[in-house]
């Protein structure tokens, strides 16, 4: 693809691979540290932000009514407790609880924000430019076509994310799951469900 | 042409189970290099969001995620004098594309007010040239206080190296069929506002 600039003669444009290259190299050249940094950020990436740090939450919550309470509160504090963190400028979360009539669905028609370190990176359709535009208008239609129909009864809230607050969902505890050990637990809770596009 | 809220043309959502957040090393190693440059304090988010809605937006429809990632870091690079174009381009060897200059921002709003849950509140009807963190589809909107954040930097402000105070956001929640007359699924939309975006009604 050639993009209009009219001050420059007209070439071809680099491919995705050589752009990053490119930066990464010149970050490298100026001793920042660029391909270190690679490293362990892509570690961080796709080792450490993942789902099954806010499944752990959800299992707790569900378990213990006294950390449900703290979480519902002060999502960022009660997330700390099980040795989980967020990035510096995410200075809150807050915990959307399901209920049998009232199903939360977060998004960023803006960007594609997320609580990343706790409910994983979001998932590619998440930052689609269709789940952007849609889920905000036509809520109940976008989560049916995603295989989620909600009777008409059930509420929907949907919560874009436009400031630096995060949210997670919790998902209703599938009853036959009561009195389940918590790590059993921690191994149904999925993504999408932390997302709202999923019950469980 | 990021504002995309309610916009209307979109198509189904390409949902799978499972679904990763990478397809391709190269995304992995942009979102290493934004994130790298945020935390050597090169600009900070809002810098960077504000890049990424500078591109062209031909350029933004066309891109995935990560390159627009990739134009954002590249373009704030180059404008920080951290790196040139011209060696951006003789190393990728090729056309680099990157957002268009800056318009001028602005700071808080004076006097801002405090509301409470329960508040009616109003979204102003601002329009400003440079950044700012109000989705298009509640300007002009009442909606109802929920909670309260922290306070943030104002992203109309942080992302043009301007002074501002810190001020909290509201959640506040809208009626679908406010936003969007007769067209649009019921729900309650809830959006984290900044006070500055918002005037209390009666």
């Amino acid at each position: 693809m050639t993009m209009p600039d009219q001050q420059r003669v007209v070439q071809r444009t680099a491919s995705v691979e050589q752009r990053v290259d490119a930066v990464q190299a010149a970050l490298d050249e100026r001793g920042l540290k660029a391909s270190e940094a690679v490293e362990e950020l892509s570690h961080l990436a796709l080792e450490q932000w993942i789902p099954q740090n806010g499944a752990r939450v959800v299992a707790k919550a569900w378990v213990d009514p006294a950390f449900r309470e703290r979480l519902l509160a002060n999502g960022r504090a009660a997330v700390a407790e099980l040795g989980l963190s967020m990035p510096k400028h995410h200075r809150h979360l807050v915990v959307l609880e399901n209920t049998p009539a009232v199903q939360n669905v977060i998004c960023c028609t803006q960007c594609s924000c997320t609580a990343f370190t706790i409910i994983g990176l979001p998932p590619d359709w998440y930052k689609d430019l269709d789940y952007r535009a849609r889920v905000v208008r036509e809520s109940r239609t976008v989560l049916k076509e995603m295989g989620l129909d909600l009777p008409p009864e059930v509420e929907i809230r949907v919560w874009d994310t436009t400031a630096d607050t995060r949210y997670m969902v919790l998902p209703v505890q599938p009853p036959q799951t009561i009195g389940w050990p918590e790590d059993k637990l921690a191994a149904l809770v999925t993504r999408d469900a932390m997302i709202g596009v999923a019950r469980l | 042409m990021h504002d995309l809220g309610g916009r209307q043309g979109f198509g189904p959502i390409r949902y799978t189970l499972n679904a990763t957040a990478f397809h391709a090393g190269w995304e992995v190693r942009a979102n290493s290099l934004y994130a790298l440059a945020v935390r050597l304090g090169i600009f900070n988010m809002d810098e960077y969001r504000h890049a990424i809605e500078r591109m062209d937006p031909r350029h933004y429809l066309a891109a995935g995620y990560y390159e627009r990632s990739l134009t954002g870091l590249a373009t704030l690079l180059v404008e920080k004098g951290v790196v040139t174009r011209e060696e951006l381009e003789r190393r990728a060897d090729g056309a680099f594309p990157l957002a268009a200059p800056s318009a001028p921002g602005r700071t808080n709003v004076s006097p801002r007010e405090r509301f409470r849950p329960g508040d009616r509140v109003r979204v102003r009807s601002d329009y400003v040239p440079g950044h700012v963190r109000m989705p298009g589809y509640i300007r002009g909107k009442s909606g109802v206080v929920v909670s309260e954040s922290p306070a943030y930097p104002f992203p109309d402000a942080h992302a043009h190296g301007i002074e501002a105070q810190d001020e909290p956001t509201y959640d506040v929640r809208f009626r679908s069929d406010d936003l969007w007359p007769n067209s649009a699924d019921a729900a309650l939309v809830h959006v984290g506002v900044f006070q500055s975006y918002l005037e209390k009604i009666g």
